[in-house]
């Protein structure tokens, strides 16, 4: 809120410049946002939290002034007006829970068409408020003073009484901002005897508003409980200062006081004559202010400070609450208009607001040495995610929103969820794969000149299941672009784009870590966004745990990568999750190593291939390595050789070589029998 | 016979001039061989009457020792030039850079996170977590937020169509907490946000730090000495920190964290808006209302819950000035952050 330090003097001797009053208030809980200085006086902007609405006015800032700086209210004098005329007109309240107090009055013979003096406009627009006329003027002028919503009708154009009600069904009202709005049973209305002249607490109705020919004015200054005005303005999407007032708690007992203020300044600057007052004040329904006990035990027990029983009773009465003193501490009664004291935290908050929080000393609490648990097969982010930076990776982030036409594109079998209100139509289904979010970084990238991207997320993705949306925590990584950063003395073939096997090598470098390198496989699968011939799912002991593969060519074409992305992606945990292998003994005796090149049908699988070679020998076979995959010239179209490296040792003795020999016919005779495999000479 | 000084000048002559180790191996031969010169020098010996032979004798093998030294001498040398210049060949320009990978690097959100999450475990925090996708109950009304709450107004919250929402803050993960730990505990809850809020410095996901510890005396002064430790620790140095009343409906009392400004030391900047100080949390006593609701007997424990943004944690530390930055994936702007 905009605070005039001019006004504020009016109602409190503020012994503080402008800038130190700003510091006092911000220590005090009210933030200054700025201070500009404009002809004789300095606007301070104040933030006021919403639990604090009796502070939304000069009167609530006076206080909590005076309260600081051990000073007396004052202000200006606000005492009756003389009441010149007898006009009255009638008032029933159908609601007294949501209005328990209604204070109207006439006014009669207005001009409403004289300016409004200088000083007054001048404290308006300060509060960045138009000057409409005096009679809106000074309404406006009262609710920034005491923080009390008035409202004026044309007081011609009431028909018979004021009534205070419910909306009905289907009920429509047309604003003074001129829109109609469709009511709600909840909302509470003030109609005449024909429809609904106003949005009660909120905004007046278009037909009753007063114009610059309007004479004799109906003022309305009425206490609305909060409960019955929260929520409704933003579901008709208007704010006002009146709402704002209303839903944060306005002073239940300033409406007679309010009233006489805008009836003095309205009659001072614009004329006229006022009839009686007219005030339903329904008794039962007042909000209550009970008596509140603060302990001594628990304001040291939950500040962690000691404070003297005067300086307790003296913030506490400072800020205008009724404090009396009893064995185990204080029976405080707030004052009307704090809305936000029910509990005794609450009141030991207001302790230390004005002792100053800085008066709190900080104190450490007393070390515990409980050891909590330390998974041994919870994988360790920072080491998951350094694996793959010392691979060339560069982390992300992206939004977990995502576009849905590109995710639907990538993953047409996978349902996912929507928001109900996007900030973007691009950035508005829950992503149920980081690939979605990680491809468009890709093409941005790509579109800022860099040729070669590597890059990799974790976070969670959102998995649709029948009754409810899992998250899962994800790990993947997308590389494109040159295999190795342009460099000197690369050999040919290793200037070429990253394929499958690049990433897969990244990604065993990543499984390998969990100690497990051995309950993984890749099975041939298909996924309808990667390319169906080189993409893999990853099993872990046959349970599916992540995606591999190059992006479908008809994808690369249509997102026009310039190089083929090729992905992963692995549910953090089921993937990395660590196994603590048992150790095993290392051989101290020479190893014996045969090399065989075979010739098998292109269908047929390394992993096929290499479980026959398992079977086929005994257990003196220590290791199968790959060393070269050829296909071409002096071999038959459709067929490949595959260069084994086959490692032979044993534990308690050297081996022989009929021991070797004897392996190599057998895992021939195997391959030869199960794979139809030709061995090269 | 020759003189063996004669043959002895002649060897070493030919040594000397041998240029390298081959020409000196035939060197050697020829002299000091079976069939060498010196050698033949000494079978010639028997030819010499008796009294000759001991002196000539003696003569010779001195000359073929001082030739022998000279070819080891000789040789010594010529291994060692052999030696230098394979050296001169094999140099190489030691600033050509090397071959291979280039390092990546984490996000610099995800080390400012790693690095808060350390600094916690090291001061008895767990990690604490929940879900993203939250419901009503558990992002407001548990937190003392019910519905039409003014304060909800503050969380401009993304909704899915069936009511529940995207969690607005880390908070809601102290409630989940609670329930299922109890107290005592002292538990951090990082994690990533949504507030349907986009401009310079809003983003629509970001990313917030809860703390939250609950036990029989947990107080006010004990939130100071844990946030004013958490911060000169991130940032390593002293810091200035103030506290100022503020209003969260789940603290009751609650309090904005103000740190001296980290680029100015309080002297007041653009960074600072000139006020010397930087809005870094936002903290307080556990609403009873809170504890209740997650189980906990609000007369028997209190706590203190603290939110921090690490986005802007992150950016005070590394000295980045616009929060955007941090979700373009930049591949210019992540390669600054390679280090671990």
């Amino acid at each position: 809120m905009k605070l005039s330090y001019e006004w504020l003097k009016e109602w409190v001797d503020v012994p503080w410049d402008a800038a130190e009053l700003g510091a006092r208030l911000t220590m005090a809980g009210f933030e200054l946002e700025g201070i500009e200085a404009c002809a004789h006086d300095s606007i301070l902007a104040l933030k006021v939290m919403p639990n604090r609405g009796d502070a939304m006015s000069v009167l609530g800032v006076a206080r909590e002034v005076a309260a600081l700086a051990g000073k007396v209210m004052k202000g200006p004098a606000i005492a009756p007006v003389s009441v010149e005329i007898t006009d009255t007109f009638p008032v029933h309240v159908e609601a007294p829970v949501a209005c328990p107090t209604f204070v109207g009055r006439v006014i009669r013979g207005v001009n409403n068409r004289v300016t409004t003096p200088a000083w007054m406009q001048a404290r308006l627009q300060a509060a960045e408020l138009r000057s409409v006329s005096p009679i809106v003027d000074v309404t406006n002028y009262v609710l920034l003073e005491l923080g009390q919503p008035m409202h004026a009708y044309d007081f011609a154009t009431l028909r018979g009484e004021i009534r205070v009600r419910h909306a009905r069904a289907a009920e429509r009202l047309q604003l003074l901002d001129s829109r109609t709005v469709a009511l709600e049973p909840d909302m509470l209305v003030i109609a005449d005897r024909e429809a609904a002249v106003g949005l009660a607490g909120i905004m007046g109705g278009a037909r009753t508003a007063v114009a610059a020919e309007t004479r004799d004015v109906f003022l309305e200054s009425a206490y609305f409980s909060d409960d019955a005005i929260r929520g409704r303005a933003r579901r008709l999407g208007l704010q006002t200062d009146a709402s704002q007032h209303f839903e944060r708690g306005v002073d239940p007992t300033l409406q007679r006081r309010a009233i006489e203020r805008a009836s003095a300044l309205l009659i001072e600057i614009a004329g006229g004559r006022a009839g009686p007052i007219t005030a339903l004040e329904s008794a039962a329904h007042q909000p209550l202010r009970p008596e509140v006990l603060v302990r001594r035990t628990q304001l040291a027990r939950l500040l962690g400070a000691t404070i003297g029983p005067q300086e307790v009773e003296g913030a506490l009465s400072a800020l205008q609450m009724h404090v009396r003193s009893v064995a185990t501490g204080w029976q405080v009664t707030p004052p009307a208009h704090r809305f936000d004291i029910t509990i005794e935290s609450d009141l030991i908050e207001e302790v230390a607001r004005m002792v100053g929080y800085a008066a709190i000393p900080e104190r450490e609490g007393t070390a515990s040495h409980h050891f909590r648990a330390l998974s041994g097969a919870q994988p360790a982010e920072a080491a998951v995610l350094e694996v793959m930076a010392a691979r060339g990776y560069h982390e992300a982030i992206n939004y977990s929103f995502v576009d849905p036409q590109l995710q639907l594109r990538l993953f047409p079998e996978r349902a996912s969820v929507a928001l109900a209100n996007p900030i973007a139509s691009d950035l508005s289904v829950m992503r149920v794969s980081l690939w979605p979010g990680l491809l468009r970084t890709v093409a941005e990238n790509q579109r800022r000149q860099q040729e070669r991207i590597r890059l990799l997320e974790h976070g969670v993705c959102f998995r649709v299941e029948t009754s409810t949306t899992l998250e899962v925590d994800m790990l993947a990584a997308v590389a494109c672009g040159p295999r190795l950063p342009e460099q000197w003395g690369l050999p040919r073939d290793m200037r070429v784009a990253v394929d499958f096997f690049d990433l897969k090598a990244d990604l065993e470098a990543l499984l390998a870590a969990t100690g497990a390198e051995g309950d993984f496989a890749f099975e041939p699968a298909e996924l309808s966004c990667l390319h169906p011939g080189r993409a893999a799912r990853v099993l872990r002991q046959g349970g599916p745990v992540g995606w591999l593969g190059e992006l479908h060519p008809v994808l690369v074409r249509e997102l026009d990568f310039t190089y083929t992305p090729v992905l992963f992606e692995l549910d953090f945990y089921d993937a990395l999750r660590l196994e603590r292998a048992p150790f095993s003994d290392v051989s101290r005796f020479p190893l014996v190593r045969r090399d065989l090149a075979i010739v098998v049908d292109e269908n047929v699988s390394l992993s096929a291939l290499r479980e026959r070679v398992v079977l086929s020998s005994s257990s003196l076979l220590a290791q199968c390595r790959v060393f070269d995959v050829y296909r071409g010239p002096g071999l038959e179209t459709g067929t490949k050789s595959i260069a084994l490296g086959l490692i032979f040792q044993d534990l308690s003795r050297t081996l022989t070589d009929e021991d070797v020999d004897s392996n190599v016919a057998s895992i021939i005779v195997g391959l030869r029998a199960s794979l139809n495999a030709k061995i090269r000479e | 016979m020759n003189d063996p000084a004669d043959l002895v000048a002649r060897a070493l002559a030919e040594v000397a001039s041998s240029a390298d180790l081959a020409g000196l191996d035939a060197v050697r031969v020829r002299w000091l061989g079976k069939k060498g010169e010196l050698t033949a020098a000494l079978k010639l010996l028997g030819a010499l009457p008796a009294a000759a032979r001991p002196a000539a004798g003696q003569a010779i093998n001195a000359a073929k020792e001082r030739v022998q030294t000279a070819l080891e001498a000789r040789r010594v040398e010529l291994e060692s030039r052999q030696v230098d210049r394979e050296l001169i060949a094999g140099r190489i320009d030691v600033t050509l850079p090397g071959r291979g990978e280039e390092r990546g690097g984490l996000h610099p959100v995800t080390q400012a996170r790693l690095r808060i999450e350390a600094l916690f475990g090291r001061a008895g925090f767990d990690i604490a977590v929940g879900p993203e996708i939250e419901d009503d109950f558990h992002n407001f009304a548990a937190l003392n937020i019910p519905e039409n709450h003014p304060a909800r107004a503050m969380h401009d919250t993304f909704y899915f169509p069936d009511g529940r929402l995207l969690r607005t803050h880390t908070s809601p993960v102290q409630i989940r907490a609670m329930l299922a730990r109890g107290a005592p505990l002292a538990v951090i809850a990082p994690g990533r946000v949504y507030r349907c809020d986009h401009d310079v410095t809003h983003s629509p996901m970001f990313h917030q730090l809860e703390g939250l510890v609950v036990d029989e005396n947990v107080s006010f002064a004990n939130l100071k000495a844990v946030l004013h430790g958490f911060l000169g620790a991130f940032f390593e140095r002293e810091l200035a920190m103030r506290l100022r009343p503020s209003y969260f409906p789940f603290t009751e009392p609650s309090a904005e964290v103000d740190m001296s400004c980290v680029f100015c030391g309080g002297s007041g900047c653009r960074i600072c808006k000139h006020t010397g100080w930087l809005e870094i949390a936002g903290c307080g006593m556990v609403h009873p209302n809170v504890l209740s609701a997650s189980g906990v007997d609000p007369e028997r424990y209190t706590g203190y819950a603290f939110g921090a943004g690490i986005d802007r944690l992150a950016m005070l530390r590394y000295g980045v000035n616009d929060l955007r930055l941090f979700f373009e994936n930049d591949l210019r702007f992540l390669r600054q952050f390679r280090a671990f």
